[in-house]
Protein backbone atom coordinates (compact mmCIF):
# COMPACT_ATOMS: atom_id res chain seq x y z
CA UNK A 1 0.00 0.00 0.00
CA UNK A 2 1.36 3.16 -0.81
CA UNK A 3 1.48 6.31 1.75
CA UNK A 4 0.98 9.44 0.59
CA UNK A 5 3.45 11.67 0.47
CA UNK A 6 4.51 13.54 2.89
CA UNK A 7 3.59 18.23 2.57
CA UNK A 8 6.15 19.35 0.92
CA UNK A 9 8.33 21.43 3.23
CA UNK A 10 9.54 24.68 2.17
CA UNK A 11 13.13 25.33 3.73
CA UNK A 12 13.54 27.64 6.07
CA UNK A 13 15.76 30.09 4.34
CA UNK A 14 12.89 30.60 1.83
CA UNK A 15 9.94 30.98 4.28
CA UNK A 16 11.88 33.93 5.71
CA UNK A 17 12.39 35.75 2.57
CA UNK A 18 8.37 34.90 2.33
CA UNK A 19 8.10 36.60 5.34
CA UNK A 20 10.53 39.46 4.91
CA UNK A 21 8.66 40.42 1.50
CA UNK A 22 5.59 39.14 1.66
CA UNK A 23 4.41 42.46 3.63
CA UNK A 24 4.96 44.78 0.81
CA UNK A 25 4.31 42.54 -1.98
CA UNK A 26 0.70 42.12 -2.29
CA UNK A 27 0.56 45.76 -2.34
CA UNK A 28 2.76 46.20 -4.99
CA UNK A 29 0.42 43.83 -6.73
CA UNK A 30 -2.67 45.80 -5.81
CA UNK A 31 -1.22 49.61 -6.46
CA UNK A 32 -2.43 50.05 -9.80
CA UNK A 33 -5.68 48.58 -9.40
CA UNK A 34 -6.20 50.93 -6.23
CA UNK A 35 -4.87 53.69 -7.81
CA UNK A 36 -7.56 53.76 -10.85
CA UNK A 37 -10.27 52.76 -8.22
CA UNK A 38 -8.90 55.43 -5.79
CA UNK A 39 -8.86 58.12 -8.64
CA UNK A 40 -11.66 57.30 -10.93
CA UNK A 41 -14.06 56.06 -8.65
CA UNK A 42 -13.84 56.54 -5.07
CA UNK A 43 -12.92 60.26 -5.07
CA UNK A 44 -15.91 61.23 -7.80
CA UNK A 45 -17.97 59.41 -5.33
CA UNK A 46 -16.60 61.82 -2.50
CA UNK A 47 -16.67 64.67 -4.62
CA UNK A 48 -20.97 63.63 -5.24
CA UNK A 49 -21.06 63.78 -2.30
CA UNK A 50 -19.73 66.93 -1.71
CA UNK A 51 -20.79 69.35 -4.66
CA UNK A 52 -24.50 68.29 -3.42
CA UNK A 53 -24.22 70.16 -0.34
CA UNK A 54 -23.31 73.57 -2.33
CA UNK A 55 -24.53 75.94 -5.05
CA UNK A 56 -23.16 74.68 -8.10
CA UNK A 57 -24.54 76.51 -11.01
CA UNK A 58 -23.12 77.65 -14.69
CA UNK A 59 -21.80 80.72 -12.70
CA UNK A 60 -19.51 79.14 -10.26
CA UNK A 61 -18.04 76.33 -12.79
CA UNK A 62 -16.91 79.32 -15.21
CA UNK A 63 -15.89 81.48 -11.61
CA UNK A 64 -17.87 84.38 -12.34
CA UNK A 65 -19.29 83.71 -8.71
CA UNK A 66 -17.80 82.08 -5.56
CA UNK A 67 -18.74 78.29 -4.47
CA UNK A 68 -21.26 78.75 -1.99
CA UNK A 69 -21.45 76.04 0.73
CA UNK A 70 -25.65 75.58 1.54
CA UNK A 71 -26.14 72.47 2.99
CA UNK A 72 -28.65 70.64 2.89
CA UNK A 73 -30.63 73.34 0.50
CA UNK A 74 -30.19 71.50 -2.63
CA UNK A 75 -32.17 68.31 -1.01
CA UNK A 76 -34.86 70.84 0.67
CA UNK A 77 -34.93 72.03 -3.04
CA UNK A 78 -35.33 68.59 -4.40
CA UNK A 79 -37.67 67.18 -2.04
CA UNK A 80 -40.13 70.48 -2.14
CA UNK A 81 -40.40 70.12 -6.47
CA UNK A 82 -43.05 67.95 -7.05
CA UNK A 83 -41.24 67.32 -10.33
CA UNK A 84 -38.96 65.50 -8.15
CA UNK A 85 -41.85 63.08 -6.36
CA UNK A 86 -43.37 62.51 -9.78
CA UNK A 87 -39.86 61.61 -11.35
CA UNK A 88 -39.57 59.05 -8.45
CA UNK A 89 -42.48 57.25 -8.86
CA UNK A 90 -42.03 57.57 -12.61
CA UNK A 91 -38.65 55.57 -11.58
CA UNK A 92 -40.23 53.12 -9.35
CA UNK A 93 -43.31 52.60 -11.08
CA UNK A 94 -41.19 52.27 -14.65
CA UNK A 95 -38.62 49.89 -13.39
CA UNK A 96 -40.77 47.88 -11.50
CA UNK A 97 -42.95 47.00 -13.93
CA UNK A 98 -39.39 45.95 -16.37
CA UNK A 99 -38.30 43.87 -13.43
CA UNK A 100 -41.69 42.20 -13.40
CA UNK A 101 -42.01 42.08 -17.09
CA UNK A 102 -38.59 40.38 -17.53
CA UNK A 103 -39.38 37.92 -14.54
CA UNK A 104 -42.32 36.71 -16.13
CA UNK A 105 -41.00 35.79 -20.06
CA UNK A 106 -37.73 34.50 -18.66
CA UNK A 107 -39.30 32.34 -16.28
CA UNK A 108 -42.25 31.59 -18.37
CA UNK A 109 -39.46 31.02 -21.33
CA UNK A 110 -37.40 28.92 -18.87
CA UNK A 111 -39.79 26.80 -17.93
CA UNK A 112 -41.04 26.13 -21.47
CA UNK A 113 -37.46 25.57 -22.53
CA UNK A 114 -37.03 22.56 -20.88
CA UNK A 115 -40.49 20.98 -22.75
CA UNK A 116 -38.95 22.14 -26.14
CA UNK A 117 -37.45 19.56 -28.11
CA UNK A 118 -33.50 20.15 -28.18
CA UNK A 119 -33.66 22.05 -32.19
CA UNK A 120 -36.16 24.42 -30.92
CA UNK A 121 -34.86 25.04 -27.80
CA UNK A 122 -31.23 26.06 -29.65
CA UNK A 123 -32.97 28.31 -32.00
CA UNK A 124 -34.88 30.19 -28.89
CA UNK A 125 -31.69 30.12 -26.87
CA UNK A 126 -30.12 31.59 -29.83
CA UNK A 127 -32.75 34.01 -30.87
CA UNK A 128 -32.45 35.35 -26.96
CA UNK A 129 -28.60 35.23 -27.41
CA UNK A 130 -28.57 37.93 -29.69
CA UNK A 131 -31.48 39.95 -28.14
CA UNK A 132 -29.00 39.64 -25.41
CA UNK A 133 -25.94 41.44 -27.10
CA UNK A 134 -27.36 43.79 -28.63
CA UNK A 135 -26.40 47.52 -27.25
CA UNK A 136 -28.51 49.48 -25.66
CA UNK A 137 -27.99 52.08 -28.48
CA UNK A 138 -28.99 49.80 -31.41
CA UNK A 139 -31.71 48.27 -29.79
CA UNK A 140 -33.64 51.63 -29.28
CA UNK A 141 -32.69 52.63 -32.36
CA UNK A 142 -34.48 49.32 -33.88
CA UNK A 143 -37.25 49.98 -31.60
CA UNK A 144 -37.34 53.23 -32.76
CA UNK A 145 -37.99 52.04 -36.81
CA UNK A 146 -40.40 49.05 -35.91
CA UNK A 147 -42.58 51.31 -34.12
CA UNK A 148 -42.16 54.40 -36.27
CA UNK A 149 -45.52 56.26 -36.52
CA UNK A 150 -45.86 55.83 -40.78
CA UNK A 151 -42.28 53.71 -41.53
CA UNK A 152 -42.78 51.33 -38.69
CA UNK A 153 -43.95 47.44 -39.31
CA UNK A 154 -45.97 47.47 -36.35
CA UNK A 155 -48.12 50.06 -37.35
CA UNK A 156 -48.29 48.79 -41.18
CA UNK A 157 -49.59 45.74 -39.95
CA UNK A 158 -52.03 46.98 -37.56
CA UNK A 159 -53.46 48.85 -39.98
CA UNK A 160 -53.31 45.96 -42.41
CA UNK A 161 -55.94 44.29 -39.83
CA UNK A 162 -57.86 46.96 -40.13
CA UNK A 163 -57.09 48.68 -36.90
CA UNK A 164 -56.86 52.54 -39.21
CA UNK A 165 -56.21 54.10 -36.01
CA UNK A 166 -52.95 53.40 -35.82
CA UNK A 167 -51.74 55.08 -39.07
CA UNK A 168 -49.59 57.34 -38.11
CA UNK A 169 -50.03 56.55 -34.78
CA UNK A 170 -47.40 57.55 -32.44
CA UNK A 171 -46.06 55.49 -29.94
CA UNK A 172 -44.05 58.10 -27.63
CA UNK A 173 -46.81 60.65 -27.34
CA UNK A 174 -48.44 60.02 -24.21
CA UNK A 175 -46.83 59.38 -20.96
CA UNK A 176 -47.56 55.32 -20.32
CA UNK A 177 -47.84 54.72 -24.08
CA UNK A 178 -43.95 55.99 -23.96
CA UNK A 179 -42.72 54.24 -20.81
CA UNK A 180 -45.00 51.11 -22.52
CA UNK A 181 -42.78 50.87 -25.71
CA UNK A 182 -39.45 51.65 -23.32
CA UNK A 183 -40.64 48.39 -21.11
CA UNK A 184 -41.06 46.48 -23.89
CA UNK A 185 -37.42 47.13 -25.57
CA UNK A 186 -35.76 46.54 -21.79
CA UNK A 187 -37.59 43.14 -21.57
CA UNK A 188 -36.39 41.58 -24.61
CA UNK A 189 -32.91 42.40 -24.22
CA UNK A 190 -32.70 41.25 -20.74
CA UNK A 191 -35.32 38.81 -20.53
CA UNK A 192 -32.35 36.51 -21.49
CA UNK A 193 -30.56 36.14 -18.61
CA UNK A 194 -33.39 35.37 -16.78
CA UNK A 195 -34.15 32.79 -18.83
CA UNK A 196 -30.81 31.01 -18.89
CA UNK A 197 -30.23 31.39 -14.95
CA UNK A 198 -33.24 30.12 -13.92
CA UNK A 199 -33.51 27.19 -17.08
CA UNK A 200 -29.56 26.04 -15.78
CA UNK A 201 -31.40 26.56 -12.07
CA UNK A 202 -34.22 23.85 -13.20
CA UNK A 203 -31.91 21.53 -14.96
CA UNK A 204 -29.74 21.55 -11.65
CA UNK A 205 -32.52 19.89 -9.81
CA UNK A 206 -31.66 16.07 -9.28
CA UNK A 207 -34.19 14.34 -10.90
CA UNK A 208 -34.28 11.81 -7.88
CA UNK A 209 -36.37 14.27 -6.00
CA UNK A 210 -38.99 15.07 -8.73
CA UNK A 211 -39.79 11.55 -8.93
CA UNK A 212 -39.83 10.92 -5.53
CA UNK A 213 -42.16 13.48 -5.00
CA UNK A 214 -44.25 12.15 -7.76
CA UNK A 215 -44.21 8.75 -6.24
CA UNK A 216 -45.14 10.16 -3.27
CA UNK A 217 -48.26 11.40 -5.29
CA UNK A 218 -47.76 15.37 -5.65
CA UNK A 219 -49.53 16.76 -9.00
CA UNK A 220 -47.13 18.77 -11.41
CA UNK A 221 -48.73 21.78 -9.89
CA UNK A 222 -47.83 20.78 -6.27
CA UNK A 223 -44.06 19.81 -7.32
CA UNK A 224 -44.04 23.25 -9.25
CA UNK A 225 -44.46 25.10 -6.35
CA UNK A 226 -43.71 22.84 -3.28
CA UNK A 227 -40.27 21.01 -4.56
CA UNK A 228 -39.18 22.92 -7.71
CA UNK A 229 -39.58 27.04 -6.20
CA UNK A 230 -38.15 26.75 -3.02
CA UNK A 231 -35.19 24.87 -4.85
CA UNK A 232 -35.04 27.52 -7.36
CA UNK A 233 -35.11 30.58 -4.40
CA UNK A 234 -31.45 31.03 -4.68
CA UNK A 235 -31.32 31.61 -8.17
CA UNK A 236 -35.14 33.67 -8.36
CA UNK A 237 -33.21 36.02 -5.56
CA UNK A 238 -29.99 36.85 -7.76
CA UNK A 239 -32.46 37.32 -11.15
CA UNK A 240 -34.60 39.47 -9.56
CA UNK A 241 -32.27 41.62 -7.30
CA UNK A 242 -29.84 42.02 -10.39
CA UNK A 243 -33.15 43.20 -12.79
CA UNK A 244 -34.42 45.77 -9.99
CA UNK A 245 -30.45 46.91 -10.04
CA UNK A 246 -30.46 47.57 -13.93
CA UNK A 247 -34.20 48.35 -14.28
CA UNK A 248 -33.19 51.31 -11.74
CA UNK A 249 -30.18 52.83 -13.47
CA UNK A 250 -31.93 52.50 -16.96
CA UNK A 251 -30.32 55.55 -19.02
CA UNK A 252 -29.63 54.52 -22.69
CA UNK A 253 -33.07 53.59 -23.58
CA UNK A 254 -35.19 56.67 -21.96
CA UNK A 255 -32.67 59.00 -23.53
CA UNK A 256 -33.02 58.05 -26.64
CA UNK A 257 -36.26 56.35 -27.61
CA UNK A 258 -37.94 59.02 -25.75
CA UNK A 259 -35.79 62.17 -26.74
CA UNK A 260 -34.18 63.02 -23.47
CA UNK A 261 -37.11 62.39 -21.00
CA UNK A 262 -39.77 62.12 -23.38
CA UNK A 263 -42.71 65.61 -24.04
CA UNK A 264 -42.10 68.00 -20.71
CA UNK A 265 -40.16 65.29 -19.09
CA UNK A 266 -43.13 63.21 -18.47
CA UNK A 267 -40.61 60.66 -18.98
CA UNK A 268 -37.93 61.31 -17.06
CA UNK A 269 -36.39 58.77 -14.54
CA UNK A 270 -33.82 59.41 -11.88
CA UNK A 271 -31.00 58.85 -14.05
CA UNK A 272 -31.91 61.17 -16.87
CA UNK A 273 -33.34 63.84 -14.39
CA UNK A 274 -30.03 64.31 -12.81
CA UNK A 275 -27.94 64.36 -16.29
CA UNK A 276 -30.55 66.88 -17.11
CA UNK A 277 -30.55 68.87 -14.79
CA UNK A 278 -26.64 68.99 -14.18
CA UNK A 279 -25.96 69.26 -17.73
CA UNK A 280 -28.97 70.64 -20.22
CA UNK A 281 -29.62 73.22 -16.49
CA UNK A 282 -26.54 73.41 -15.66
CA UNK A 283 -27.37 73.05 -12.24
CA UNK A 284 -25.11 70.78 -10.79
CA UNK A 285 -25.16 70.94 -7.14
CA UNK A 286 -29.18 69.72 -7.45
CA UNK A 287 -28.06 67.24 -9.80
CA UNK A 288 -25.53 65.71 -8.12
CA UNK A 289 -28.10 65.71 -5.15
CA UNK A 290 -30.51 63.94 -7.12
CA UNK A 291 -27.39 60.94 -7.99
CA UNK A 292 -26.69 61.05 -4.32
CA UNK A 293 -30.85 59.41 -3.63
CA UNK A 294 -30.22 57.43 -6.83
CA UNK A 295 -26.49 56.02 -5.09
CA UNK A 296 -29.03 55.12 -1.84
CA UNK A 297 -31.75 53.51 -3.48
CA UNK A 298 -29.29 51.33 -5.46
CA UNK A 299 -26.75 50.55 -2.19
CA UNK A 300 -29.84 49.48 -0.39
CA UNK A 301 -30.42 47.18 -2.71
CA UNK A 302 -27.21 46.05 -3.18
CA UNK A 303 -26.39 45.23 0.15
CA UNK A 304 -29.85 42.95 -0.14
CA UNK A 305 -28.26 41.44 -3.24
CA UNK A 306 -25.04 40.61 -1.52
CA UNK A 307 -27.24 38.65 1.44
CA UNK A 308 -28.56 36.67 -1.07
CA UNK A 309 -25.22 35.69 -2.75
CA UNK A 310 -23.72 34.88 0.43
CA UNK A 311 -26.97 32.42 1.48
CA UNK A 312 -26.48 31.26 -2.55
CA UNK A 313 -22.37 30.38 -0.69
CA UNK A 314 -20.93 32.38 -2.74
CA UNK A 315 -17.40 32.37 -1.06
CA UNK A 316 -15.56 35.75 -0.27
CA UNK B 1 -46.63 13.67 -28.93
CA UNK B 2 -49.32 16.03 -30.16
CA UNK B 3 -48.26 17.92 -27.35
CA UNK B 4 -44.73 18.06 -27.87
CA UNK B 5 -45.92 19.12 -30.97
CA UNK B 6 -48.04 22.22 -29.50
CA UNK B 7 -45.01 23.22 -27.52
CA UNK B 8 -42.94 22.60 -29.86
CA UNK B 9 -44.95 25.04 -32.59
CA UNK B 10 -45.63 27.29 -29.40
CA UNK B 11 -41.50 27.39 -29.20
CA UNK B 12 -40.63 28.53 -32.39
CA UNK B 13 -43.32 31.31 -32.78
CA UNK B 14 -41.90 33.03 -29.63
CA UNK B 15 -38.31 32.18 -31.29
CA UNK B 16 -39.64 34.20 -34.29
CA UNK B 17 -40.92 37.20 -31.98
CA UNK B 18 -37.76 37.12 -30.31
CA UNK B 19 -35.31 37.44 -33.66
CA UNK B 20 -37.65 39.70 -35.52
CA UNK B 21 -36.14 42.82 -34.18
CA UNK B 22 -32.84 41.89 -35.36
CA UNK B 23 -34.20 40.54 -38.72
CA UNK B 24 -36.16 43.66 -39.41
CA UNK B 25 -32.77 45.51 -38.79
CA UNK B 26 -30.46 43.34 -41.30
CA UNK B 27 -33.52 43.56 -43.21
CA UNK B 28 -33.57 46.97 -43.86
CA UNK B 29 -30.11 47.82 -43.80
CA UNK B 30 -30.17 45.62 -47.06
CA UNK B 31 -33.00 46.98 -48.59
CA UNK B 32 -33.15 49.66 -50.79
CA UNK B 33 -33.42 53.26 -50.04
CA UNK B 34 -36.09 53.87 -52.73
CA UNK B 35 -37.75 50.67 -50.55
CA UNK B 36 -37.34 52.04 -47.44
CA UNK B 37 -38.77 55.40 -47.86
CA UNK B 38 -41.81 54.18 -49.66
CA UNK B 39 -42.68 52.49 -46.51
CA UNK B 40 -42.29 48.97 -48.33
CA UNK B 41 -43.91 46.27 -45.57
CA UNK B 42 -42.60 43.06 -47.01
CA UNK B 43 -40.47 41.05 -44.97
CA UNK B 44 -37.99 40.38 -47.86
CA UNK B 45 -36.09 41.94 -50.20
CA UNK B 46 -35.59 40.46 -53.65
CA UNK B 47 -32.95 43.53 -54.53
CA UNK B 48 -30.67 43.54 -51.92
CA UNK B 49 -28.27 46.07 -51.60
CA UNK B 50 -24.97 47.35 -49.84
CA UNK B 51 -26.43 50.99 -50.80
CA UNK B 52 -27.09 51.82 -46.79
CA UNK B 53 -23.23 50.48 -45.37
CA UNK B 54 -21.56 52.77 -48.38
CA UNK B 55 -23.49 55.45 -47.51
CA UNK B 56 -22.74 55.15 -43.57
CA UNK B 57 -19.04 54.13 -43.89
CA UNK B 58 -18.51 57.02 -47.02
CA UNK B 59 -20.79 59.57 -46.21
CA UNK B 60 -21.12 59.70 -42.48
CA UNK B 61 -17.48 58.51 -42.16
CA UNK B 62 -18.90 56.02 -40.00
CA UNK B 63 -15.84 54.24 -40.05
CA UNK B 64 -13.83 56.75 -38.21
CA UNK B 65 -15.86 56.26 -35.45
CA UNK B 66 -15.90 52.68 -36.07
CA UNK B 67 -12.41 52.65 -35.02
CA UNK B 68 -12.98 55.44 -32.29
CA UNK B 69 -14.75 52.73 -30.64
CA UNK B 70 -12.47 49.72 -31.16
CA UNK B 71 -9.26 51.85 -29.55
CA UNK B 72 -10.86 52.80 -26.62
CA UNK B 73 -12.27 49.39 -26.01
CA UNK B 74 -9.20 47.36 -26.96
CA UNK B 75 -7.46 50.30 -24.18
CA UNK B 76 -9.50 49.30 -21.55
CA UNK B 77 -9.38 45.68 -22.29
CA UNK B 78 -5.65 46.19 -21.60
CA UNK B 79 -5.79 48.57 -18.97
CA UNK B 80 -8.44 46.90 -16.89
CA UNK B 81 -7.14 43.47 -17.58
CA UNK B 82 -3.14 44.06 -16.31
CA UNK B 83 -4.88 46.29 -13.21
CA UNK B 84 -7.85 43.40 -12.30
CA UNK B 85 -4.91 40.49 -12.80
CA UNK B 86 -2.53 41.90 -10.54
CA UNK B 87 -4.82 42.63 -7.75
CA UNK B 88 -6.19 39.24 -8.34
CA UNK B 89 -2.99 37.83 -7.64
CA UNK B 90 -2.55 40.12 -4.22
CA UNK B 91 -6.06 38.59 -3.46
CA UNK B 92 -5.80 35.06 -4.06
CA UNK B 93 -1.98 34.10 -3.01
CA UNK B 94 -0.85 36.53 -0.23
CA UNK B 95 -2.31 36.04 2.85
CA UNK B 96 -2.10 39.73 4.69
CA UNK B 97 -4.70 41.42 7.28
CA UNK B 98 -6.87 43.59 5.00
CA UNK B 99 -7.65 41.09 2.57
CA UNK B 100 -10.88 39.91 3.06
CA UNK B 101 -12.03 43.75 3.71
CA UNK B 102 -10.64 44.71 0.53
CA UNK B 103 -12.42 41.72 -1.39
CA UNK B 104 -15.75 43.04 -0.36
CA UNK B 105 -14.99 46.40 -1.19
CA UNK B 106 -14.32 45.16 -4.82
CA UNK B 107 -17.91 43.44 -4.33
CA UNK B 108 -19.38 46.97 -3.46
CA UNK B 109 -17.20 48.89 -6.04
CA UNK B 110 -18.96 46.57 -8.56
CA UNK B 111 -22.73 47.77 -7.20
CA UNK B 112 -21.87 51.95 -7.40
CA UNK B 113 -24.22 52.93 -9.84
CA UNK B 114 -21.94 54.98 -12.41
CA UNK B 115 -24.79 56.57 -13.78
CA UNK B 116 -24.68 58.75 -11.02
CA UNK B 117 -20.99 59.88 -10.89
CA UNK B 118 -21.22 61.12 -14.25
CA UNK B 119 -20.91 64.75 -12.89
CA UNK B 120 -18.17 64.73 -10.80
CA UNK B 121 -16.22 62.55 -13.41
CA UNK B 122 -16.84 65.45 -16.20
CA UNK B 123 -15.43 68.18 -13.66
CA UNK B 124 -12.66 65.11 -13.03
CA UNK B 125 -11.93 65.16 -16.44
CA UNK B 126 -12.40 68.68 -17.49
CA UNK B 127 -9.22 69.10 -14.53
CA UNK B 128 -7.34 66.49 -16.15
CA UNK B 129 -7.50 68.23 -19.63
CA UNK B 130 -6.18 71.17 -18.37
CA UNK B 131 -2.88 69.47 -17.73
CA UNK B 132 -3.18 66.36 -19.90
CA UNK B 133 -5.62 67.53 -22.74
CA UNK B 134 -5.20 63.74 -24.30
CA UNK B 135 -6.81 62.49 -21.12
CA UNK B 136 -9.32 65.20 -20.56
CA UNK B 137 -12.94 65.98 -22.14
CA UNK B 138 -13.73 65.94 -26.15
CA UNK B 139 -10.72 63.08 -25.85
CA UNK B 140 -10.61 59.48 -26.09
CA UNK B 141 -8.11 59.36 -23.14
CA UNK B 142 -11.58 60.19 -20.87
CA UNK B 143 -13.28 57.08 -21.82
CA UNK B 144 -10.35 54.75 -21.53
CA UNK B 145 -9.49 56.18 -17.97
CA UNK B 146 -13.43 56.00 -16.88
CA UNK B 147 -14.12 52.42 -18.57
CA UNK B 148 -11.11 50.94 -17.16
CA UNK B 149 -12.45 52.06 -13.63
CA UNK B 150 -15.32 50.59 -14.35
CA UNK B 151 -14.21 47.02 -15.81
CA UNK B 152 -11.70 47.01 -13.42
CA UNK B 153 -13.50 45.42 -10.35
CA UNK B 154 -15.82 42.74 -11.90
CA UNK B 155 -12.67 41.90 -13.33
CA UNK B 156 -10.53 41.05 -10.32
CA UNK B 157 -13.92 39.03 -9.12
CA UNK B 158 -13.69 37.16 -12.36
CA UNK B 159 -10.06 36.67 -12.23
CA UNK B 160 -9.81 35.12 -8.78
CA UNK B 161 -11.30 32.09 -9.30
CA UNK B 162 -8.65 31.74 -12.10
CA UNK B 163 -5.60 33.01 -10.35
CA UNK B 164 -6.72 30.51 -7.32
CA UNK B 165 -7.10 27.47 -9.36
CA UNK B 166 -3.32 27.51 -10.10
CA UNK B 167 -1.89 24.75 -7.99
CA UNK B 168 0.46 26.66 -4.83
CA UNK B 169 2.68 23.55 -5.90
CA UNK B 170 3.55 24.88 -8.74
CA UNK B 171 4.53 28.52 -6.68
CA UNK B 172 7.05 26.37 -5.09
CA UNK B 173 8.75 24.63 -8.10
CA UNK B 174 9.44 28.18 -9.52
CA UNK B 175 10.77 29.45 -6.42
CA UNK B 176 12.87 26.42 -6.13
CA UNK B 177 14.32 26.83 -9.47
CA UNK B 178 15.15 30.40 -8.85
CA UNK B 179 12.19 32.50 -9.55
CA UNK B 180 11.31 35.66 -8.03
CA UNK B 181 7.77 36.60 -7.49
CA UNK B 182 7.26 39.04 -10.63
CA UNK B 183 8.83 35.98 -13.07
CA UNK B 184 6.45 33.51 -11.35
CA UNK B 185 3.08 35.64 -12.12
CA UNK B 186 4.37 37.21 -15.38
CA UNK B 187 5.98 33.32 -16.67
CA UNK B 188 3.90 30.94 -15.50
CA UNK B 189 0.43 32.79 -13.69
CA UNK B 190 -0.45 34.73 -16.71
CA UNK B 191 -0.38 31.91 -19.22
CA UNK B 192 -2.16 29.53 -17.18
CA UNK B 193 -4.93 32.19 -16.56
CA UNK B 194 -5.62 33.19 -19.68
CA UNK B 195 -8.93 31.69 -20.40
CA UNK B 196 -10.14 33.56 -17.60
CA UNK B 197 -8.03 36.67 -19.17
CA UNK B 198 -9.70 36.11 -22.62
CA UNK B 199 -13.37 35.72 -20.56
CA UNK B 200 -13.21 39.21 -18.69
CA UNK B 201 -11.13 41.33 -21.62
CA UNK B 202 -14.54 40.59 -23.49
CA UNK B 203 -16.79 41.64 -20.70
CA UNK B 204 -14.72 44.82 -20.49
CA UNK B 205 -14.27 45.15 -24.51
CA UNK B 206 -18.54 44.95 -24.75
CA UNK B 207 -19.01 47.10 -21.25
CA UNK B 208 -17.08 49.94 -22.75
CA UNK B 209 -18.51 48.89 -26.47
CA UNK B 210 -21.89 49.96 -25.79
CA UNK B 211 -21.40 52.98 -22.97
CA UNK B 212 -23.71 55.89 -24.36
CA UNK B 213 -23.44 57.77 -21.73
CA UNK B 214 -19.89 58.82 -20.83
CA UNK B 215 -19.23 59.07 -24.64
CA UNK B 216 -22.47 61.85 -25.14
CA UNK B 217 -21.21 63.55 -22.15
CA UNK B 218 -17.10 63.87 -22.37
CA UNK B 219 -16.78 63.85 -26.19
CA UNK B 220 -19.06 67.38 -26.45
CA UNK B 221 -17.81 69.20 -29.26
CA UNK B 222 -14.88 66.80 -30.66
CA UNK B 223 -17.00 65.25 -33.51
CA UNK B 224 -13.77 63.36 -34.95
CA UNK B 225 -13.48 62.07 -31.76
CA UNK B 226 -16.68 60.43 -31.24
CA UNK B 227 -17.54 56.66 -30.63
CA UNK B 228 -20.19 54.46 -32.05
CA UNK B 229 -23.13 55.28 -30.01
CA UNK B 230 -23.12 58.80 -30.13
CA UNK B 231 -22.16 58.93 -33.86
CA UNK B 232 -25.16 56.79 -34.25
CA UNK B 233 -27.72 58.97 -32.40
CA UNK B 234 -26.34 61.75 -34.95
CA UNK B 235 -28.28 59.96 -38.09
CA UNK B 236 -31.13 60.38 -36.24
CA UNK B 237 -33.01 63.67 -37.71
CA UNK B 238 -36.39 65.06 -37.40
CA UNK B 239 -38.26 63.83 -39.98
CA UNK B 240 -36.59 62.67 -42.29
CA UNK B 241 -34.54 59.65 -40.63
CA UNK B 242 -32.00 57.93 -43.12
CA UNK B 243 -33.22 54.33 -41.29
CA UNK B 244 -31.41 52.45 -43.47
CA UNK B 245 -28.08 54.19 -42.82
CA UNK B 246 -29.05 54.02 -39.24
CA UNK B 247 -30.10 50.20 -39.56
CA UNK B 248 -26.81 49.90 -41.17
CA UNK B 249 -24.98 51.61 -38.46
CA UNK B 250 -26.50 49.47 -36.13
CA UNK B 251 -25.38 46.11 -37.80
CA UNK B 252 -21.96 46.75 -37.53
CA UNK B 253 -22.24 48.11 -34.20
CA UNK B 254 -24.14 44.67 -32.91
CA UNK B 255 -22.24 42.71 -35.04
CA UNK B 256 -19.01 42.45 -32.88
CA UNK B 257 -20.59 42.14 -29.85
CA UNK B 258 -22.72 39.66 -31.14
CA UNK B 259 -19.31 37.29 -31.93
CA UNK B 260 -18.13 37.76 -28.82
CA UNK B 261 -21.48 36.57 -26.93
CA UNK B 262 -20.95 33.38 -28.90
CA UNK B 263 -17.72 33.12 -27.17
CA UNK B 264 -18.37 33.77 -24.05
CA UNK B 265 -22.12 32.56 -23.61
CA UNK B 266 -21.07 29.10 -21.47
CA UNK B 267 -20.33 31.77 -18.38
CA UNK B 268 -23.24 34.06 -19.01
CA UNK B 269 -25.39 31.47 -17.03
CA UNK B 270 -23.39 32.21 -13.89
CA UNK B 271 -24.42 35.66 -13.29
CA UNK B 272 -21.44 37.18 -14.36
CA UNK B 273 -23.27 38.02 -17.47
CA UNK B 274 -25.30 40.52 -14.93
CA UNK B 275 -22.72 43.35 -15.54
CA UNK B 276 -22.70 43.58 -19.28
CA UNK B 277 -25.91 45.57 -19.76
CA UNK B 278 -25.87 48.84 -18.68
Amino acid sequence: MATPAPPLRVPGRMLARVRRSGRLEPWMYLAPALAVLGALLVYPLYQLVLVSFYDYRQPQVTGAEPLRFIGWGNYRALLGDPQFWEVLANTVVFAGACVAGTLAVGGSLAVLATRLSAWVRTLLFLAALGAWATPAVTGSAVWLFLFDPSLGPVNQALAAMGLTGFEGHSWTYTKWSAFGLVLSQVVWCSFPFVMVTLYAGIRAIPSEVIEAARLDGASTGRIATSVMLPMLRPAMAIVTIQSIIWDFKIFTQIYIMTGGGGIAGQNLVLNVYAYQQAFASGQYGLGSAIGVVTTLLLLAISLAYLRALRRRGEVL
Amino acid sequence: MLRRLRTDSAGLLITLVVAFPLYWMVLSALKPRTALEAGDPAPYTLSPTLDSFRRVLVVEDFGRYLLNSVGVAAAVVVCSTLCAFLAAVALTRYRFRSRATLLVMVLIAQMVPVEALTIPLFFLMRGIGQSVPQLGLNHLGSLVLVHTAFATPLAIWMLRGFVAAVPRELEEASWLDGAGSFTFVWRVLFPLTAPGVVATSIFAFIMTWNDFLFATTFIISAQENQTLPVALLSFFRPDENDWGAIMAGSVLMTLPVLVFFLFVQRRLASGLGGAVKG
